[in-house]
């Protein structure tokens, strides 16, 4: 088995338009979520998400491009650009061949199905534009990512809603520790703050009106956020051969079922998946110091969450750090582990700890470290980041500093 | 159909029971229905009323919206109606 190491990281979310300003942003606990700017916003009860400000699309890609792209395939591509270019990778000859792409989105162009519903069913047009298909598919992102960087390796999109990002860097996690492929493109993205993408989630009534406070006893509900967070990992050997800086290393990762219920978690799910984690990266318990927590400020998620972090590390549970940037850029849903992923990378590279934001009174049934509302400076050397998603799929990466 | 009918039958119809075993003072809970249960029957009764009920199902017993028992949700239903009417 490879080891595996991660030699690049890009993002583009509500707290910045790179990895740079979106760890200056974690480390000043800045919250990206805010007022809604999206049409229609007058017939919504939920007005607020973590909204990317200030990315036209107009001015970086051409015509062409743009009606090709849609806003998570945008996400996806400047954040892309930032992690490969990082990375130094220049993808030819057997590399590009064995290189690919996995990516994870829960929605794909929902902006575009959205518009194009209005067209025909609102506007009455009953003609809408040639390339909706291929702009809407969830699998676009990762395919235009190939083709602009060359990728000619194992490629695809997975899709488990809120996990689909932990499930897709598990996924690219794999393939290069088996020694399938020398690099891989990974992580996932996320634009569903449309009318019909918000209007959808307002349903479900577990959106919040005004602030995402996880593990606050006074949490309300969870807010939306957009962006992309993409990553190259690569094999260790492979990265220190040619001189490559690494931001850390993966160390392992598990994938659970809950096979219980559609929308409320399980303690017993998530417990597996952030366990079984531990012991495929031979890494013990004691040795966590930080967990980014799926956090989503439900009051099922959260209570559900540190019940199963207290079962799987016991005494340990509360010497360890867990936080839940959610607070900060909000849920990326399919892209939000991939986003979260950088909070590990900023503890374990910067020993600096993301804060959960927006804490105001303690709840007994969040009763761990979970850094609130300030970033703090601690050494860890182990961190793992926990993703829970809707249907009861679960995924854990474990990373650990190198 | 009065407004306590409607209720009744939109609460028989998500516990699959028959109109007459429910009663006002029945709870949710002792019907059956379960937190998914419960946000199905508050947008039926957003559709039959043609009314916004406040609720957060992170915190359904803090909402403004009463949801201990049928009769309290009727109750609640009535003064939404009267004070949304118009809007």
């Amino acid at each position: 088995m490879k080891r595996v190491v991660i030699t690049g990281a890009g993002t583009i979310n509500a707290l910045g338009h790179s990895v740079a300003d979106t760890f200056t942003a974690m480390r000043d606990g800045v919250c990206g979520i805010g007022p809604l700017d999206i049409r229609d916003v007058d017939r919504l009860q939920i007005r607020i998400g973590g909204q990317v400000k200030g990315f036209e699309a107009e001015g970086r890609y051409n015509r062409q491009q743009m009606s090709l792209y849609d806003r998570f395939t945008q996400f996806t591509l400047a954040a892309a650009r930032e992690a490969i270019e990082q990375s130094g990778l220049t993808f030819t000859g057997e590399l590009a061949a064995l290189s690919g792409v996995v990516l994870g989105t829960a929605g794909g162009g929902v902006s575009t199905w959205d518009d194009n519903y209005r067209a025909v069913y609102e506007e009455g047009k009953n003609r809408v534009h040639p390339f909706v298909v291929p702009k809407l598919m969830n699998n676009a992102a990762a395919s235009h990512v190939s083709m602009e960087w060359n990728l000619k390796g194992p490629s695809f999109t997975v899709s488990t809603a809120c996990a689909s990002s932990n499930h897709a860097m598990a996924q690219a996690f794999a393939m290069v520790r088996s020694g399938m492929a020398p690099a891989m493109v990974t992580g996932g993205s996320e634009s569903m703050l449309c009318f019909g993408g918000v209007k959808a989630w307002e349903g479900l009534r577990v959106m919040s009106k005004d602030a995402c406070r996880p593990f606050s006893a006074n949490r309300n509900g969870m807010v939306q956020g957009e962006g992309a967070g993409i990553f190259v990992f690569e094999e260790y050997e492979h990265a220190r051969a040619r001189g490559a800086e690494i931001l850390c290393e993966v160390a392992g990762y598990a994938m659970s079922s809950d096979a219980s219920d559609i929308v409320m978690p399980s303690k017993n799910g998530a417990a597996r998946a952030m366990a079984g984690a531990l012991k495929d990266a031979r890494i013990d318990a004691a040795d966590v110091g930080y967990i980014n927590a799926h956090g989503t400020g439900t009051a099922a998620n959260d209570k559900t969450e540190c019940a199963a972090v207290a079962d799987v590390f016991g005494p340990h549970a509360d010497r360890l750090m867990i936080s839940s940037t959610k607070s900060m850029h909000g849920h990326l849903i399919g892209g939000t582990g991939a986003v979260e992923l950088l909070a590990c990378i900023m503890a374990l590279r910067d020993g600096v700890v993301a804060p959960t934001i927006g804490y105001q009174e303690p709840d007994p049934e969040c009763a761990l470290d979970v850094v609130p509302n300030e970033a703090r400076d601690a050494a860890v050397n182990v961190a793992i980041s926990n993703a829970f998603a809707f249907g009861g799929m679960n995924a854990v990466i474990a990373l650990r500093k190198i | 159909m009065t407004v306590k009918d409607q209720v009744i039958a939109i609460i028989a119809e998500q516990a699959l029971l028959e109109p007459e075993d429910v009663t006002p003072d029945s709870t949710l809970e002792n019907l059956g229905i379960d937190s998914l249960g419960l946000v199905e029957s508050i947008f039926a009764i957003e559709e039959a009323f043609d009314i916004t009920v406040p609720f957060n199902a992170n915190n359904p017993t803090e909402s403004e919206f009463d949801i201990s028992t049928v009769a309290s949700i009727i109750a609640g239903i009535e003064r939404l109606r009267a004070e949304q009417s118009g809007a």
